[in-house]
Order: C-alpha cells, then structure tokens, then sequence
C-alpha cells in the first residue's frame, strides 16, 4: 500500500503517543531483529554504516599472489606439498599461500549466452 | 482532482488510468535450476524507440533483441523481440599493480540516440567503459578483378578483363564492433553510466568518483566528483548510482549509500563537490536501529521522462522526489514491508545488501521494481494501486493474464497467498526495464528474461 508523508511534529507528541506512533509505524519489529542479531554476534560493531564495512565493499576483488612468496616456499619445501586452501578460496589469510591453481579461472566465456539460444545443457 | 470513479472494469476500456492487464508474452534463457554464475544477468535497457532490448551478464556478454514488426492482420499482440546480436563486450582481467581481479560482469547498459543506420550503446564493467557500434550488412561488393570470390588472389596472368564489382544482396549480418575504449579513470568500481542530454558528453560513477567523458575522446575525463576523505578512516558514505538529467544539460544528480541524494549544477563550478540540492527524509533518530543505515541506502535514482521528478529505491520502498522539494519525498511506495521483521536473517545472508533497480514507465504514471521469489510490483502513481506479479515459467501461456500475488505478513494465510517465510530469497529480480512507448516490460530473473505486454484486444 501507499502511503502519502504525513506532516511530522514528533516535538508535540507526549511521550506516550510517541510510542504508539512508533508502534503502528512497525518500528518495533526492526528494534527485535536488531536485538535478535546483537544475540548472536555481541561483538558487532556499534557502526554498521562506518569504516569497516564500506572498505570491504571497495576492496571488492582483492586477490593476493605474490610469485616471490610463492617461489620461496616451494625451494623450502621441495618435496613436500605446499598448504592449499580451504573450500573457500576467496579468503587467503596466514599461513597459507596461494597457488596458481588456487587462483579463480580468468578465462572469459567463450560460449554463447543461452539468452541468444547457445549451448543448453 | 483524481476522478472518484474506478475506471477498473472486465474490459480494457479506452483512456488512461484503467488497470493495465499483464499478460506473458516472452520468456529467454535456460530452463534448468542449475544456473552457471557467467549466465546471471546483471542489466536490462530498451533503447529509445523500444525497439531494441539489450541485457549484460556476468559472463562479460551482450545480448541485444530486436522487436519484430507488427503484422497489422495479426493483431492479437506486438511484435516479439527475437536476438539481433550478441557479443563478447568485457573480458576478466587481472590488474598485477594492485592484484585486483577485474571481473567481467557488465554493470550497465546504456543506448545512444540513433543518429543514422547504426545503432551505439555504451556497456561497462567495474573499471572500463566500452562504445559499441551495431550496425547491419546487407550487401556485399561481388565481381573482384584480382580476388576469387572466397578471398584468395587471382593469378594475375589469368586476368583477361576489366570489371566493375557490383553489390549483391546477402542474408542480413549484424555486426558489432567496439569504437572507443574508455579505460584507467576510476580507482574504484563503476556502478553508473550516464548519458548526457546533448549526446556528446557522459558521465561515469564510481564508489567515490563520478567523471565527465566526451564521447570521441579516450585518453581524458574529467572529474566532477570526488567524496573521497583524505584520510580513508573517516569514510562514512559511498556513491551508489548517478544520472544525467534528461533535458538540463548542467544537471546531474548523485545517490548515496546514506540515503541521500545530491543534485549538482555543472555550471556552477568545474568540481562539483558542493551540491546545489540536497534530498534527505529526516528521520526520527529515536527509530534509529543497526539496520537503519544499510536499508537506507539508494541503489538506483531514475529521472522521470518529463525530468520534473526522480525516483529512489532504497531496500523496501521506492520514492518519488519532487526536485523543487528537497526535504522530503512527495510520496512513497512499500515494496515488501514485511522484510522489516526479517531483517536479521537477511543481514545474515547478505540479502539486506541486494541492489533493486526501478524504472518509469512511458508517462511517468506507473513506477516498477523488483523483490524476491520472482515477485515484481508495480505502483500506479494516479490511482494509487499496486499489483504484484510474479515473474514465472508456469504462466506460460502467450497471452495469458497474469494473476496477481499476495504475500502473508501475518497471521492466517488466505489461500493463494505465500507466506513470508516461503519466500526465496534466491530468486530475486533486481533489474526491470519499460519500453519507453508501449506498456512492454522486460523483467530479469537470475538468468532468464521475461517480456510482458499489456492485453490487447
């Protein structure tokens, strides 16, 4: 449904109209799911919209491979096999160093979109 | 000043304002569940006549339809929109510098006016801008002196006479090649393309930066835009969408991930850093939650046609800006208000963090935008109805009139409603377009493509 903005005057509003208001304007639902969350995971930061958040969003695509590293560890290692990465290869943290094979395929696509009746399978 | 009387009746009557009947008419792509990620579409646009429909994938590809022409005896519909072209528009790649990957999905999608037989589009990824160039071929030079008609060169002793080629007529090829290149000018990933109302210029949005390109020029841009602090530990807010004005060529307007949106006058300095308006709905801070903030944020403003108005899409509702108003919206639309119980769960799989687009339709009457479980909802501006439609291969039928969807927030559910918790948060429709002429709509499921036209009787 619709809704036309309502003049808003919330300083004429005693106390206890104002909760009403907030009430029959669902405020209340969004205050349990906040709550709901902060139970889960109580070292939530108290800024969602700060910092950390956004600089993940502009980090978007970073992927670390250093040949040096990479090289180093495999004289060190000769014969032994290098740590690979767990099931979730976007994260590459520690110990760990990455691989070519661990590194996502850069091969662009080269089959037909299915929208223009390419291959279906 | 609306009339009092429903014009809603069985029949689609003449006039406007009547309840427009949906009907399918089209549906592309794969039928499998098994989506590959390279086939997920992430853009739909018509073009200026509506008779073109592109779309962008992850895969870096560009799919255009072209809308058949009508056969007058056969009235029952419009024309359908079969595949016209379809090309490799960006490739993945691999900044070293930075070791940033560089990922191949196409943002945006946006058309040129057509200026002669060819048709130009402008297609983007996170960091490079392509002008693409679709033009048609229909007859080719036959009757070479010194080539055989498969290329290959003639001995020249062999050569008796002299002839003029002629053109001969050929089955149609349609041909798109990449006529400017326009590369190395955003640190940070586009997420809008605009162009300009005197189809020389356009602009490019990223998180932090918004430039002003020329169209024949690739090795320079100018910057318009820069939010970026000098110290990056007081970042608070991001760009999150940005649009030319459809008739002021000064005029430019900027979303961001607060919720709020700037509107700057190119004319009024080279850096427009300092906006001319600015458009916030207060809020009451004792509403304020963990949530507030990311559900605030824009992720698509669209001018009206008429360029009177703009409109917003934040996560669970649309809004209409009056531009002579900046402090609040002239109205607003619930989209799925009853995520707002949710919240959490969808914090939790990154659902609150979906960018819905939305789009006007020809008149600026009626607005569009997409939710979850294939669900799409329209809002009529002057009757105040909204439908919801579900976007699905079991109405398949051409024709046939689709039936309206309703959601449970609570309480008892009435049969043919779904429950909230029914819902599939995987099948999300975030990009729709609307034929700028016709009531012809293109809805984008994750990797399937649905037209919708209006009943004709």
């Amino acid at each position: 449904m619709s809704q036309k903005q309502e003049e808003e005057n919330p300083a004429e509003e005693t106390g206890e109209e104002k909760q009403d208001t907030q009430e029959k304007e669902g405020i209340l639902p969004e205050r349990a799911e906040e709550a709901k969350l902060k139970a889960k995971y109580p070292s939530l930061g108290q800024k969602p919209g700060g910092s950390d958040f956004l600089m993940k969003r502009l980090q978007k695509g970073q992927k670390y491979f250093d040949s040096g590293d990479y090289n180093m560890a495999k004289a060190k290692m000769k014969n032994k096999q290098l740590p690979s990465a767990g099931p979730d290869k976007s994260l590459v943290t520690g110990d760990h160093i990455p691989t070519p094979q661990d590194l996502p395929q850069r091969k662009s696509s080269l089959v037909t979109s299915k929208l223009a009746g390419g291959q279906v399978e | 000043m609306f009339p009092k009387f429903s014009l809603r009746s069985m029949f689609h009557g003449a006039g406007g304002g009547n309840d427009i009947q949906w009907c399918f008419s089209q549906v592309k792509g794969a039928v499998d569940d098994d989506v590959a990620e390279a086939d997920i579409i992430s853009t739909v646009e018509f073009n200026h006549s509506g008779e073109l429909l592109a779309t962008g994938d992850k895969g870096g590809r560009v799919v255009i339809f072209q809308q058949e022409q009508e056969n007058k005896i056969q009235s029952h519909s419009r024309g359908e929109y079969n595949v016209y072209s379809t090309f490799q528009s960006h490739e993945p790649e691999f900044d070293y510098l930075k070791s940033l990957e560089i990922e191949e999905k196409i943002n945006k999608i946006r058309w040129l006016p057509q200026k002669n037989a060819a048709q130009f589009l402008l297609s983007t990824n996170d960091k490079t801008i392509k002008l693409w160039k679709i033009s048609e071929r229909d007859k080719r030079p036959e009757g070479y002196n010194l080539k055989e008609e498969d290329g290959r060169y003639r001995d020249p002793t062999t050569v008796t006479t002299l002839r003029v080629p002629v053109f001969r007529p050929m089955d149609l090829m349609v041909e798109a090649s990449p006529r400017r290149i326009f590369a190395n000018a955003h640190t940070y990933h586009i997420n809008s393309i605009s162009i300009n109302s005197d189809y020389e210029t356009y602009l490019s949005a990223d998180d932090l930066r918004i430039n002003l390109w020329h169209l024949e020029i690739t090795d320079r841009s100018f910057n318009i835009v820069d939010i970026k602090p000098a110290n990056m530990e007081e970042l608070t807010e991001v760009i999150t969408a940005a649009e030319f004005h459809p008739n002021s060529c000064n005029t430019f307007v900027y979303s961001s991930s607060k919720g709020t949106i700037r509107l700057c006058d190119m004319r009024a300095s080279a850096l427009c850093d300092r906006h001319s308006k600015l458009f916030e709905e207060p809020e009451d801070p004792s509403n304020r939650s963990f949530f507030s903030e990311i559900i605030s944020s824009i992720s698509d403003v669209k001018f009206s046609h008429s360029g009177r108005y703009m409109m917003t899409r934040d996560y669970l509702s649309v809004k209409i800006w009056d531009l002579n108003m900046e402090n609040r919206p002239v109205e607003t639309y619930q989209v799925h208000e009853y995520l707002r119980s949710k919240l959490c769960s969808l914090y939790e799989n990154d659902c609150i963090f979906d960018k819905f687009e939305c789009c006007w339709n020809g008149s600026d009457s009626v607005v569009m935008t997409g939710s979850y479980n294939n669900f799409f909802r329209m809002f009529d501006r002057n009757t105040k109805r909204d439908i919801t439609l579900e976007a699905s291969r079991e109405n398949n039928k051409p024709r046939t009139v689709l039936k309206p969807r309703k959601v449970c927030a609570s309480g008892k559910r009435k049969k043919d409603e779904i429950s909230v918790d029914s819902l599939d948060f995987n099948k999300k429709i975030l990009h729709t377009a609307w034929h700028p002429k016709e009531n012809i709509i293109a809805v984008a499921t994750t990797n399937n493509l649905y037209i919708f036209q209006d009943k004709v009787n």
